[in-house]
């Protein structure tokens, strides 16, 4: 991912968390914590669940239809995220080779299976994730983190790398442009021109750092950042919100929901056969 | 080389993060003391640097490939290894929260991976006497592949613990070394070489940097107990996995392993014969699923029952009744998620 895309990526996440909806006022922590505990739940289904999986898309599919978060840019993302995951699964299929399932002609081995897993897992982790961000917003998702303990350091730390990124990602894509246009070809640069580029890039961070510093005594810096937006209180929408989905995670946890869904139209069909056992001969 | 959520189970990810949680929480308490709020701004805007590196590569001559700064080795080198720990940490969320690089339950192995290796092991225990106090141009170039090189390695072997603990990749441990090592031995000699140049034009430029930045007279009484307990978690975290994992998955795929039989007629190992007996007990109760129409009617789904049927000698743990409420399950599921997804959205674009 080039500097300049990744920015904007950056940026559209931005945008989408400053929207102002009824998700997006809750306070962070509620946030958080429900999707540590849809992670953990997630996650820890067995390797060969499947169907299992499929009700947990719920939660992330929810939250962005209520945050108006667009589900192309999730799977989008999602499906980036997927490389890694499939170089490593892609051995399951060929390793475990017993079957599990039969359909007729179709022979379901465990490794089709726990293959499959993973890239659902995946792609429900990857996405869960990002919603966490589109509506909530990084500053908020830290804040929440430090009131639930997070150290003060990591705290600040987290908040001036958010805040320098664009500045240093800039300063960086100008001097990126600027050696194109010098040299003109667009092609990468050599280790050579690499190490000029990165070393005066790296000068002028240490410079800055040595400004922003300088500005942040005459503010009145304090070590910790202060708050633009009023502190939220983890009130009776907070507590709905976390009630309504841990109930929701501990049924889709504990009942096996898709198998239930599955059986009834089964049990409909011997339900007929067996009142009209001549109709279906 | 992101350690990734989906092939992490809980118990390896829950104990990495309690081991990095410990590392950035004794990181962070060890900053508060050193008190020197000038490296409060150096930080954030180094982290911010190593971001930007990442995404600028350079092409590496002859191969066509490319390489980039990882970040950790001159974080630390620049830092010290608390601030920088703290540093690599920032940077990994941002990437985890952005860009799904690797993933919200995974970062705390992330964080120990590309993190505590370089800062707590490669750059005091390699790095720094290596280098010496007074480094010359060529002591830094060796002493940063080295450290680099040695980090890689290690965040590498412990993505392949992680993972082969975690139980849901089914690549044996061997293979996986075989696959993860040799690849990071060419990126950590990328990373080596890039760290090394860009300390070296440092040096050049800044002299004064590689004197003054850390302040490192520290007691070194709590950095064995730190990564003692560190590597404890990790044992933990393998062992908790390794009962997590001794479920009858795990141990049946283990038994198939010994037994070195994948065959699809092998009813003989592990789990297969215990599922041979449950299935012999079941077949007291005949047609468990399809109770009614197995006695009278056939229904569709009752004759794709029948040809497994006569082959449950072979494939015991084989239910096409199993199969086709799973299908069926999943894809009413699905049905409704996307019904539900489309009822909210009409509300709210309704409302707006």
């Amino acid at each position: 991912m080039g500097l300049d895309t990744a920015l904007h990526e950056i940026r559209r996440l931005d945008d989408l968390a400053a929207q102002d909806t009824a998700l997006h006022r809750l306070d962070a922590r509620a946030k958080v914590l429900v999707t540590l505990a849809y992670l953990v739940s997630m996650l820890s289904l067995g390797r060969y669940e499947v169907s299992r999986l499929l009700p947990f898309a719920a939660f992330p599919l929810l939250l962005a239809v209520q945050g108006g978060v667009p589900l192309g840019l999730l799977l989008r993302r999602a499906a980036l995220a997927l490389p890694f995951v499939v170089f490593v699964g892609i051995f399951n299929p060929l390793i475990d080779r017993n079957v599990h399932l039969t359909l007729g002609p179709l022979v379901i081995t465990g490794g089709m299976l726990s293959f499959t897993s993973i890239v659902l897992r995946s792609l429900l982790a990857v996405t869960t994730g990002l919603v966490l961000v589109a509506v909530t917003g990084f500053d908020q998702v830290c804040r929440a983190l430090g009131r639930l303990g997070m150290p003060t350091a990591l705290l600040v730390q987290l908040q001036f790398l958010y805040r320098y990124l664009f500045v240093l990602a800039d300063e960086a894509l100008r001097m990126l442009h600027a050696r194109v246009q010098r040299c003109a070809k667009n092609s990468r640069p050599s280790l050579h021109e690499y190490r000029a580029l990165l070393g005066n890039l790296l000068l002028r961070t240490l410079d800055r750092a040595g400004r922003v510093h300088q500005a942040m005594l005459c503010r009145g810096f304090d070590g910790t950042m202060p708050d633009l937006r009023p502190t939220s209180r983890f009130g009776l929408a907070e507590w709905r919100f976390c009630a309504i989905w841990g109930l929701f995670l501990l049924a889709v946890r504990i009942l096996n929901i898709p198998q239930h869904l599955g059986d009834l139209p089964l049990y409909l069909a011997a339900k007929a056969g067996g009142l009209f056992p001549g109709v279906l001969k | 080389m992101h350690m990734a959520d989906a092939l992490l189970s809980p118990a390896v990810g829950g104990s990495m993060w309690a081991a990095s949680a410990g590392l950035l929480a004794y990181s962070s308490s060890r900053l508060k003391t050193s008190l020197d709020d000038r490296r409060v701004p150096l930080m954030g805007v180094l982290a911010a640097f190593v971001f930007a590196a990442q995404m600028i590569n350079f092409s590496i001559p002859g191969t066509g490939s490319s390489g980039h700064l990882g970040g950790g080795l001159i974080l630390a080198v620049l830092l010290g290894p608390h601030a920088a720990f703290l540093a690599i940490a920032s940077v990994l969320a941002v990437q985890a929260l952005f860009f799904a690089d690797g993933g919200l339950l995974a970062l705390g192995c992330n964080i120990f991976n590309l993190g505590f290796f370089p800062c707590f092991l490669c750059y005091p225990f390699i790095f720094k006497p290596l280098a010496g106090e007074t480094p010359s141009k060529g002591r830094l170039m060796t002493a940063s592949i080295v450290a680099a090189v040695a980090g890689l390695q290690m965040g590498a072997f412990g993505v392949v613990l992680e993972t082969v603990s975690s139980g849901i990749s089914e690549l044996p441990f061997s293979s996986f070394v075989l696959l993860m090592q040799p690849i990071h031995l060419a990126i950590g000699l990328v990373e080596g070489v890039v760290t090394a140049t860009l300390l070296v034009f440092l040096h050049k430029a800044r002299p004064e940097l590689f004197g003054a930045v850390q302040p490192d007279a520290e007691p070194r009484s709590l950095r064995p107990i730190i990564i003692g307990l560190a590597l404890a978690a990790m044992v933990i975290g393998g062992g908790l996995s390794w009962f997590a994992a001794s479920d009858p998955d795990g141990l049946e795929w283990s038994m198939g392993k010994v037994s070195g039989k994948e065959e699809l007629a092998a009813p003989e190992n592990g789990i297969h014969g215990t599922l041979d007996s449950l299935q012999k007990r079941i077949a007291f109760l005949p047609d468990y699923n399809f109770k009614e129409p197995a006695e009278s009617a056939q229904t569709e789904a009752a004759a794709t029952e029948a040809k497994p049927e006569q082959k449950a000698e072979a494939w015991p743990n084989v239910n096409a009744g199993t199969t086709l409420s799973g299908l069926l399950g999943g894809f009413m599921t699905l049905c409704l998620a996307g019904v539900a997804a489309l009822v909210l959205r009409r509300r709210t674009t309704g409302k707006a």
